[in-house]
């Protein structure tokens, strides 16, 4: 934050701007989450546990006009029964306030591994969506959202 | 938001045995962040719905843990495989501590 606000007083356009403004701009910025935060949040959940592809069908629009609302739908490939189910799923935004959106906890009653909501998204971003199975194998799904209008703050 | 959050829920009232059905729930919750300011740049406290489950006959079937990024009037829906006639229970938890719920029958011909 520090090295961010020298950089920006140094250019002459911003030089009307007291210190106090430009701290007050920048603040709500800082506390956004990024990519790190939501490793960092994903780490607390399955240590260093490695991740593999596939398996995951994450369903966000390409590009978002509000993004107060924005569907999400995901599906993990499962045949939900006893021995063999989607036990968990977590989605994390990465460039909202909070990096969390959702987490899910299936059961194989479900009979299939699919859920669908709406959230909403600070900006254009990546949303990561993780699924732990039954047999302790995790799966990981990226996706990118850009965002015409944020949804937060305001 | 001044009147009682209600929940919607669409279930089928009749089904097959094993026959795959998908439920919908919405509710009306304004599902303040936390994050926005009113108009004299005070943030506005965090309220929101952060769990919603869903039980089957009193057996958990499907849970979502909300975060505040979920959007205002949250929409859920999930699936769930018909296997015998009973009544589910869906169940909202809001953070100042209330609970709305909403029962729906499903009768497995």
């Amino acid at each position: 934050m520090v090295s961010k606000s020298v950089e920006l007083t140094r250019r002459n356009t911003l030089a009307m701007v007291g210190i106090a403004g430009l701290a007050a701009i920048l603040a709500p910025r800082l506390s956004f989450a990024d990519e790190k935060m939501v490793a960092a949040e994903i780490k607390k959940l399955y240590g260093d546990k490695t991740f593999e592809s596939g398996k995951i069908k994450l369903d966000v629009p390409e590009i978002a006009e509000n993004g107060l609302v924005v569907p999400i739908n995901v599906e993990i490939e499962s045949p939900m029964t006893d021995a063999d189910y989607v036990k968990s799923v977590h989605v994390f935004a990465e460039g909202n306030p909070l990096p969390g959106v959702v987490s899910y906890k299936f059961t194989p009653a479900c009979g299939k591994a699919s859920a669908s909501t709406r959230m909403r998204l600070a900006e254009t971003q990546n949303i990561v969506c993780i699924a732990e199975m039954s047999n302790g194998k995790l799966h990981m799904a990226k996706a990118n959202v850009k965002v015409t209008i944020g949804g937060c703050g305001g | 938001m001044a009147t009682k959050p209600t929940p919607r829920v669409r279930v089928p009232s009749q089904a097959k045995a094993g026959e795959m059905i998908e439920i919908k729930t919405l509710i009306s919750h304004e599902m303040e962040s936390g994050q926005r300011k009113d108009a004299s740049g005070k943030i506005v406290p965090r309220k929101i719905i952060n769990k919603f489950t869903a039980a089957f006959n009193g057996k958990m079937v499907f849970e979502a843990d909300w975060n505040p990024a979920i959007s205002a009037n949250p929409y859920q829906s999930f699936f769930y495989k018909a296997s015998e006639s009973g009544e589910f229970t869906f169940t909202w938890k809001d953070d100042d501590g209330s609970d709305y719920v909403a029962t729906n029958k499903l009768t497995v011909a």
